[in-house]
C-alpha cells in the first residue's frame, strides 16, 4: 500500500434539499492510512458530505472516487461492502440485542442447514473484539454497554467488513478523558495498519493530537486542507469561522448576592449520597467530574425528573417540594438536559415549536389565544444571537445538523427566563464561534441575578466559566472550590478520581 | 493521568461490576416472573378445584388454549418488529371457511362444491395456508411500500376478510368434514392433536425466530429500524415476511378450529385477534419493539388457557372472567414497561 496515494477522492459534490443546499460543490481528498479531520462551523456540511460518501443521500452532482475506481448509486451496505463505514454522529445500534447480533446483523453466519451459527458468530466476534482489545462477552446485551462500549461495539462492526476507511462522526462527544485516550491509541493502530479514518470533531485539542491532515469547510462551501502541523489553532478558527474568535470564555465577575438555592444531604438511590452545596444569586456554579459521577442525577434530581430518596432543597431560604419538572418550572428552574434526542428535541416539530414549547405561558393573550407575532419576534432574536443555522424557523428540527440541534434547545431555555438554571453539557456539539456566543449568553443571564448550575466534562470551559467548582466522585461531592486563578486542571482532577477530597 | 487515579478508577470498575451482579438477579426474576405468575395460577386454582389437575382437564386447557397460541406465535414477530396484527382473527375465518369448503364429505347435506367428491386432507389445509399467507403478506407489503401503519393497514384487512368469508360462503356455515379433517381435532391416543400441532408450530417458530437471519432481522427491524437498514437488511421484504408468517399461523390456527369444531362460519373468531395480542403482551413481548421470546408467548397463552378453564372450573360467571382477564393484561404491560424504563 502507498502511503502517499489517495483511497478517497471526492470532487464537486453538490447536496440540495428541498431549500437548502447543503453542500455547494466541495471537495476531499483522503489518503492511505492517514486521520483526516473535517472541520467545520455547525451545519457546514461535514455529516452531510459523509452521508453521501456512505451512499445514505446520494449526491446531487458530483464525483466520488474510492481506491482510484469512480463510484455511483450505491446504497450504504454497497459501501460496507466496498470498506467504507461510518460510526454515527448519533450512535444507532439494536439495543435490546447482544453484541454479536449487533456486528453480523444482515450477514450472520450460517450453518449448512441455513440456519444461523451461533458458535461461529461468538467465535468471529471474539476475533474482532481482540483487534480492538475489548473483551466483553458477544453475548452481552448492547444496551447494557455504556456509550463509549457502543462505540467500541461500532468500531468492532466497522472492521469487521474489512473497512479500508472508516468515517467517525463526533465519536468523542460523550466519553470520557480515559476512553478517549483508548479510542485515540486504537485509531492510531488502524492507522499502522494502512486504514485510513476520516474525523470529525469540534474539540481543537483533540484534532491537534490525533490528525494528520485538516479540510475545513464553512457554509458547505470548501475552505483548504492541510496538514495538522502547518496550521495553527488560531489560523484553523479564523479558517473555520471566518473571522477571529478571540474571547473563548467572556467571563466578567458580576455581583454576586444572596443564596438562590440549597441542596442538604440529597440522595438518590445508589446513584449518589448526600450532595449538599449552594448557589447564589449571580453565581455561576460548575459541577465537575467524570462521566458516570451522578452529576447528570443530581441535577435531574432537583428538577423533579427523579424522586429524591431523601434530603431537602430550599429556594430563598423555604424549603421546596419538587416530584415533578412541572413543579421545578413553577420554582423558576430551567433545564438542558444532556442528551438531546431522548429528552430534547422534538425531532418532527419545526424550531419555532421546539423554542416556544416551554414558553407557552408568556405568550397567552388575555383571549387566551397565543400570541404568534411575539413568539415568533423572539424565536428570531435567538436564532440570531446564537446563530442558528436553518433556511427559517418553520424547518424541522430533525432536518438541522447536530450542532444546530443543541442551539435550539439552548434558545429554548434561555427563553423561559428562569432564575434557576440547569445547563448539562450545555455545549457539547457545539462549534467554537457558537461555543463563545453561548457562553457570552450565560455570562449575561448570570449578571441579571440569574443562578446557574452548569454541568460540563470540558474542564476549561468549567474553569473559564465558574465562580465556584462542585467536583463529584462516585456519587459524592468531593470539594467545592473556589475558582481562583491558581486553580489548576491537575488539582480538579485530583477530586474528580477521589485522591482528594474536603467535603 | 497518574497510576493512581487509573488504579482507583479500576476499582470503581469492579464495585459496579457487583452491583451489577445484584440486579443480574432482579433481571432474572423479571424475565421469567411470568412462569412464577403462572405456577401461581395453577396452585391456587388445584387448591380451590382439585379437578384441574386431572390429565383430561389438562389436555383440556391445552387444546383449549392451542388456537389462540398458534396465532399469539404470529403475533410475537409481529409485535417484536414494534407492529401490530389485528387481522387475523378474519384471516383465521377466511382461511377456515376455504379450508371447509374442501373438506366436506361428498354426502354432505348442503355441499359447497356439490360436484366435489371426498378431497385429500392435504388438499384443504394447502388452500388454507396460501390463503394466510397471502392476506399477512398483503398486510405487510402494504405497511412497507406505502408506510401507514401497520395498526390502520390490518385494521382494513380485518374487515376485508371478515367480508370475503361472508361473500364466500353467502352468509352460511360449512359443516361436515372428512374423517381426515376431523381427525385434526381429536386424538391420537390420550394425545390431543391440536396441541400436536401446536407444538411442531412453536418448534417452527422458535427456530425461525432464535435461528434464522430473518430472526435476527425482526428484533432488528422492532429494536431500530434505521441501525438494520444501514447494516443492509432489507426492511421491505422482511416486513411482508413477518405479517405472512402471522397470516400463515392463523391459517394453521383454521384447520385446527376446522378440526375441532366441525363446522366453520363466516363470522368465526371474531375477537380472537385480541386474545392472541393479549397472550403475546402477557409473554412479555414488547410493544415497543425489539424484545420477544416464543417460550413468553406460550408461557402467555398458557396464563390465559388456564385461567379461562380455572375460572370455569371454579363455576366463576363468563362476565367476570373477562374483567380478570383484561386487568391482567394491563398489569402485564405496566410490568414490561417498569422493566424497560429501568434498564434505562
Ligand atoms: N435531511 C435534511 N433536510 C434538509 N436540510 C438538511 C438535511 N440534512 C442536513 N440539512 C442541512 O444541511 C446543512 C449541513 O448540515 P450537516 O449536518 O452536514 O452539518 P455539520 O457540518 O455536520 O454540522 P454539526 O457540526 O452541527 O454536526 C445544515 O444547514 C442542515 O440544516
Ligand atoms: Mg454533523
Amino acid at each position: 500500500m502507498e502511503r502517499d496515494k489517495e483511497i478517497l477522492v471526492m470532487k464537486d459534490i453538490v447536496k440540495t434539499f428541498p431549500g437548502v443546499k447543503a453542500l455547494k460543490g466541495v471537495d476531499l481528498n483522503v489518503k492511505y492510512g492517514e486521520i483526516h479531520a473535517l472541520m467545520g462551523e455547525n451545519g457546514a456540511g461535514k455529516s452531510t458530505l459523509m452521508k453521501c460518501l456512505i451512499g445514505i443521500h446520494p449526491p446531487t452532482s458530483g464525483q466520488i472516487y474510492f481506491e482510484g475506481n469512480l463510484i455511483e448509486n450505491y446504497s450504504t451496505s454497497d459501501a460496507l461492502k466496498m470498506g467504507i463505514a461510518m460510526i454515527h454522529q448519533e450512535l444507532s445500534p439494536v439495543e435490546h440485542r447482544s453484541i454479536m447480533e449487533n456486528i453480523w446483523l444482515g450477514r450472520e453466519p450460517k450453518t449448512k442447514l441455513g440456519l444461523v451459527d451461533h458458535k461461529k458468530m461468538y467465535e468471529m466476534t471474539k476475533d474482532v473484539l481482540k483487534l480492538i482489545d475489548f473483551n466483553e462477552d458477544p453475548k452481552t446485551l448492547v444496551a447494557s454497554l455504556t456509550v463509549a462500549n457502543m462505540q467500541m461495539i461500532e468500531i468492532a462492526k466497522a472492521l469487521s467488513y474489512n473497512a479500508k476507511l472508516i468515517i467517525m462522526d463526533e465519536p468523542t462527544s460523550a466519553l470520557t478523558n480515559k476512553e478517549i485516550e483508548q479510542l485515540f491509541s486504537i485509531m492510531r493502530r488502524l492507522r499502522e495498519n494502512g486504514k485510513s479514518i476520516i474525523y470529525i470533531s469540534h474539540k481543537l485539542d483533540e484534532i491537534y493530537e490525533i490528525c494528520d491532515r485538516i479540510t475545513v469547510y464553512r457554509d458547505g462551501q470548501y475552505i483548504g486542507d492541510g496538514d495538522t502541523k502547518d496550521i495553527n489553532v488560531n489560523e484553523l478558527i479564523k479558517m473555520m469561522v471566518g473571522r477571529e474568535v478571540n474571547e473563548m470564555f467572556p467571563k466578567v465577575t458580576c455581583d454576586i448576592g444572596d443564596v438562590k438555592l440549597e441542596v442538604k444531604n440529597l440522595c438518590y438511590g445508589r446513584k449518589f449520597k448526600d450532595v449538599s452545596f449552594d448557589v447564589k444569586k449571580g453565581e455561576i456554579l460548575g459541577i465537575a467530574g467524570l462521566v458516570g459521577a451522578g452529576r447528570t442525577e443530581v441535577i435531574e434530581t432537583i428538577f423533579g425528573i427523579r424522586e429524591k430518596s431523601s434530603g431537602q432543597i430550599y429556594v430563598d431560604g423555604n424549603e421546596v417540594r419538587i416530584k415533578t419538572p412541572a413543579d421545578a418550572k413553577q420554582n423558576k428552574m430551567a433545564l438542558l438536559t444532556e442528551d438531546r434526542r431522548s429528552t430534547g428535541i422534538f425531532p418532527m416539530l419545526t424550531v419555532f415549536q421546539n423554542v416556544i414549547i416551554a414558553n407557552i405561558q408568556k405568550y397567552i393573550k388575555k383571549t387566551g389565544l397565543l400570541n404568534h407575532k411575539k413568539a415568533i419576534e423572539d424565536t428570531n432574536e435567538f436564532v440570531k444571537a446564537i446563530s442558528i443555522k436553518t433556511p427559517s424557523i418553520y424547518q424541522k428540527v430533525e432536518n438541522l445538523s447536530g450542532g444546530n440541534q443543541q442551539k435550539v434547545l439552548v434558545a429554548r431555555w434561555l427563553l423561559t427566563n428562569p432564575e434557576i438554571l440547569f445547563l448539562d453539557e450545555p455545549t457539547r456539539g457545539i462549534d467554537v464561534g457558537a461555543k463563545a456566543e453561548i457562553h457570552r449568553l450565560i455570562t449575561n443571564l448570570a449578571g441579571q441575578g440569574k443562578s446557574i448550575i452548569m454541568v460540563s466534562s470540558e474542564l476549561p470551559e468549567v474553569m473559564g466559566m465558574s465562580d465556584r467548582i462542585v467536583i463529584m466522585h462516585e456519587g459524592k461531592v468531593t470539594g467545592i472550590l473556589d475558582n481562583t486563578k491558581d486553580l489548576t486542571q491537575e488539582e480538579i482532577m485530583r477530586y474528580a478520581t477521589g485522591q482528594a477530597a474536603t467535603a | 493521568m497518574t497510576s493512581d487515579s487509573k488504579k482507583l478508577m479500576d476499582q470503581a470498575e469492579r464495585s459496579r461490576l457487583a452491583d451489577n451482579k445484584k440486579t443480574k438477579v432482579k433481571a432474572l426474576l423479571q424475565k421469567y416472573g411470568i412462569i412464577l405468575v403462572l405456577l401461581f395460577l395453577i396452585i391456587v386454582i388445584s387448591t380451590i378445584q382439585p379437578k384441574f389437575l386431572s390429565s383430561t382437564n389438562i389436555f383440556n386447557v391445552l387444546t383449549q388454549s392451542s388456537i389462540f397460541g398458534i396465532m399469539a406465535l404470529g403475533m410475537t414477530l409481529v409485535i417484536t418488529s414494534k407492529g401490530i396484527d389485528i387481522s387475523v382473527g378474519s384471516v383465521l375465518a377466511l382461511s377456515g371457511v376455504v379450508a371447509a369448503s374442501l373438506a366436506q364429505v361428498s354426502s354432505a347435506t348442503t355441499q359447497y362444491y356439490p360436484s366435489l367428491s371426498d378431497m385429500p386432507v392435504i388438499l384443504p389445509i394447502i388452500a388454507a395456508l396460501l390463503v394466510g399467507l397471502l392476506m399477512g403478506s398483503i398486510n405487510g407489503g402494504l405497511i412497507a411500500f406505502t408506510g401507514i401503519p401497520a395498526f390502520i393497514a390490518t385494521l382494513g384487512m380485518m374487515t376485508i376478510a371478515r367480508g370475503l368469508a361472508l361473500i364466500y360462503t353467502g352468509g352460511k356455515p360449512i359443516s361436515q368434514f372428512t374423517p381426515d379433517m376431523m381427525f385434526i381435532g381429536s386424538k391420537v391416543g390420550f394425545f390431543p392433536v391440536p396441541v400436536l400441532v401446536y407444538l411442531i408450530m412453536i418448534a417452527i417458530t422458535w427456530v425461525l425466530l432464535g435461528y434464522t437471519s430473518f430472526g435476527k432481522n425482526v428484533y432488528a427491524i422492532g429494536g431500530n429500524i434505521k441501525a438494520a437498514e444501514i447494516s443492509g437488511v432489507n426492511v421491505k421484504k422482511n416486513l411482508i415476511l413477518i405479517y405472512g408468517y402471522a397470516g400463515l399461523c392463523a391459517a394453521v390456527a383454521s384447520i385446527v378450529f376446522a378440526g375441532r369444531v366441525g363446522s366453520v362460519h363466516p363470522g368465526a373468531a371474531a375477537g380472537y385477534e385480541l386474545t392472541a395480542i393479549a397472550a403475546t403482551t402477557i409473554g412479555g413481548t414488547s410493544h415497543y419493539g425489539g424484545i420477544g421470546t416464543v417460550w413468553g408467548a406460550v408461557v402467555g397463552a398458557l396464563v390465559l388457557g388456564v385461567l379461562r378453564n380455572g375460572m370455569t372450573l371454579m363455576g366463576i360467571e363468563a362476565y367476570w372472567q373477562q374483567i380478570v382477564e383484561g386487568v391482567i393484561i394491563i398489569v402485564a404491560v405496566v410490568v414490561d414497561m417498569r422493566k424497560n424504563a429501568r434498564k434505562k
